[in-house]
């Protein structure tokens, strides 16, 4: 599903984020990345949906080269890839259903699919009665289900976490766990990158340990490894 | 491009306009002032033009034949002018004609000389360009039995090389005032989309092309466009129409006319309209580049 040999990313201020990384993501894996801040996480994570191209190096998700792949181009990729961000990112002016289906208006979905697809994912996610409310009224786990909705409306093969539980309370933080297992239970690829260390002791599954640009650490079913 | 994404980015773009009422607002305040004085403008350098064209279309030579000139000779002088290279008409008139003329122009207390005309035969020459009178003028003085050669001396000149930088001098302030609207509804346009950079970071991270977060934001351009020249066409139309209703019973049997109200005022309108479209969507292209880049 992914595979990236080699991969060097150096910005333009000269920082290297990543420094000749290799890694193999099967598809229906839940992989856990880990490290400490600035260990290069957000680059490894930003490049799966070409926010970042690789300086050098191969690289590829779902057998599309993101090194060599042409901007215009980039679209189909993200198609393929949900995304899931600590901060939600929705549009409060936006309903619930409204912020959803946005996902799939903009990919040109016709309106009669996007309706049936979109009170699923959020029968999915729980939140099928609060459709008609504002994400202003909803709480933080809420809205972070809405914004899980929304990333996997399109049946992505990959869904990529950014901190997911960051700005969320424990008790909201297992809930949103919950909803990534069946999620992945249907076969959609995880990855989720994150400092909760509780969570990643508790529900096993292979820990990436990202530092100074490099894997230091690949163990199937592993713990957090770092202390706090 | 399927019809029912059109219709989605027409209602984006009418939606964001209300939104962003008080952006709406400012843009299209700039761009009416804008297109009201390049309406203002036009308006003025293009009767400037008339005025200057039927000024210069009146220019002619007047050539006055020596009196001991035979008909013979006055046949062979009309061919050896019409020869003349940047000539473009002749007209001969006898010194009857020339007198009667005259009595018309002032009246029957002249049609004494009627007993003995103290006038000249005259041709009437035109010249294809107006700039080349002088010229004209004193190559034909150079020939045989003329008595007198008459044009506008110096003042045409002088004419000329006022209404040409005029002319120039106009040109260069509408591209300026067009380039200062540019980049005042590009600015703008820009604020609008910063408000809107959350809405167009998702639209591309869920896979949207970048035609599809373009469009909207260029129709809003244009709609911005569009409102901005409806004051200026009215004001500008309005202002003309004054001002031909005052000027046009005051300017009849003179040398120059201002142009018709109409079909004038349909093609200054026609521009206003076309240069707010036009800004409108260079300024949203402009703002909406750098910010594709997600």
């Amino acid at each position: 599903m992914i595979q990236m040999k080699n991969v060097y990313k150096k910005y333009p201020n000269g920082i290297v984020a990543l420094n000749g990384l290799n890694v193999e993501i099967d598809q229906g894996e839940f992989v856990y990345i880990v490290g400490p801040s600035g260990a290069g996480k957000s680059t490894f994570i930003k490049m799966m949906y070409r926010e970042e191209r690789p300086s050098s190096g191969q690289m590829f998700v779902d057998d599309i080269d993101i090194a060599t792949l042409k901007n215009r181009k980039v679209p189909m990729l993200r198609r393929q890839i949900g995304v899931v961000f600590q901060d939600f990112k929705l549009l409060n002016k936006l309903n619930v259903y409204e912020n959803v289906a946005f996902a799939l208006e903009v990919i040109e979905e016709k309106p009669a699919a996007i309706k049936k697809r979109v009170m699923e994912v959020l029968d999915l996610v729980g939140l099928k009665h609060k459709a008609k409310m504002f994400p202003t009224e909803l709480s933080g786990g809420e809205q972070q289900r809405v914004s899980i909705a929304r990333s996997i409306v399109n049946m992505p093969k990959v869904m990529i976490a950014d901190e997911p539980t960051g700005n969320l309370d424990p008790e909201t933080a297992w809930d949103i766990m919950n909803l990534f297992e069946r999620i992945n239970k249907a076969g959609t690829t995880i990855i989720m990158a994150t400092h909760n260390q509780q969570i990643v002791n508790t529900r096993r599954h292979r820990v990436i340990a990202i530092e100074g640009g490099l894997i230091v650490r690949d163990v199937a079913g592993g713990d957090y490894g770092y202390e706090g | 491009m399927k019809a029912r994404t059109l219709t989605r980015h027409f209602k984006e773009s009418f939606k964001s306009i209300g939104r962003n009422s008080w952006m709406t607002f400012a843009s299209v305040s700039a761009v009416t002032v804008t297109l009201l004085l390049v309406g203002v403008f036009v308006l003025i350098m293009m009767n400037l033009n008339k005025v200057a064209d039927d000024l210069e279309n009146d220019v002619e030579i007047k050539v006055f034949v020596s009196l001991d000139a035979t008909e013979e000779t006055i046949q062979n002088l009309e061919s050896q002018i019409i020869e003349m290279p940047g000539v473009e008409s002749t007209n001969f008139s006898t010194k009857e004609e020339e007198l009667t003329d005259l009595v018309l122009d002032f009246g029957d207390e002249l049609s004494l000389f009627e007993q003995s005309n103290p006038l000249f035969d005259v041709f009437y020459v035109k010249a294809v360009e107006p700039q080349q009178t002088e010229k004209i003028a004193t190559d034909i003085a150079a020939l045989e039995n003329i008595e007198d050669v008459k044009y506008g001396e110096g003042k045409i000149e002088k004419l000329f090389n006022v209404l040409n930088a005029g002319r120039n001098v106009g040109l260069i302030l509408i591209l300026a005032l067009l380039f200062t609207a540019m980049f005042l509804i590009s600015n703008t346009i820009r604020i609008t989309i910063v408000a809107r950079r959350r809405e167009i970071e998702i639209m591309k991270l869920v896979g949207a092309t970048n035609w599809f977060v373009r469009i909207p934001f260029i129709l809003e351009g244009m709609w911005l466009g569009i409102m901005g020249s409806i004051i200026p066409i009215g004001l500008v139309a309005l202002l003309y129409s004054k001002i031909t209703e005052f000027a046009q019973p005051r300017l009849s049997g003179e040398l120059f006319q201002l142009l018709e109200f109409t079909p004038f005022i349909y093609q200054v309108s026609a521009l206003i309209l076309l240069m707010g479209v036009f800004i409108g969507i260079w300024g949203s292209f402009m703002s909406i580049r750098k910010f594709l880049r997600v």
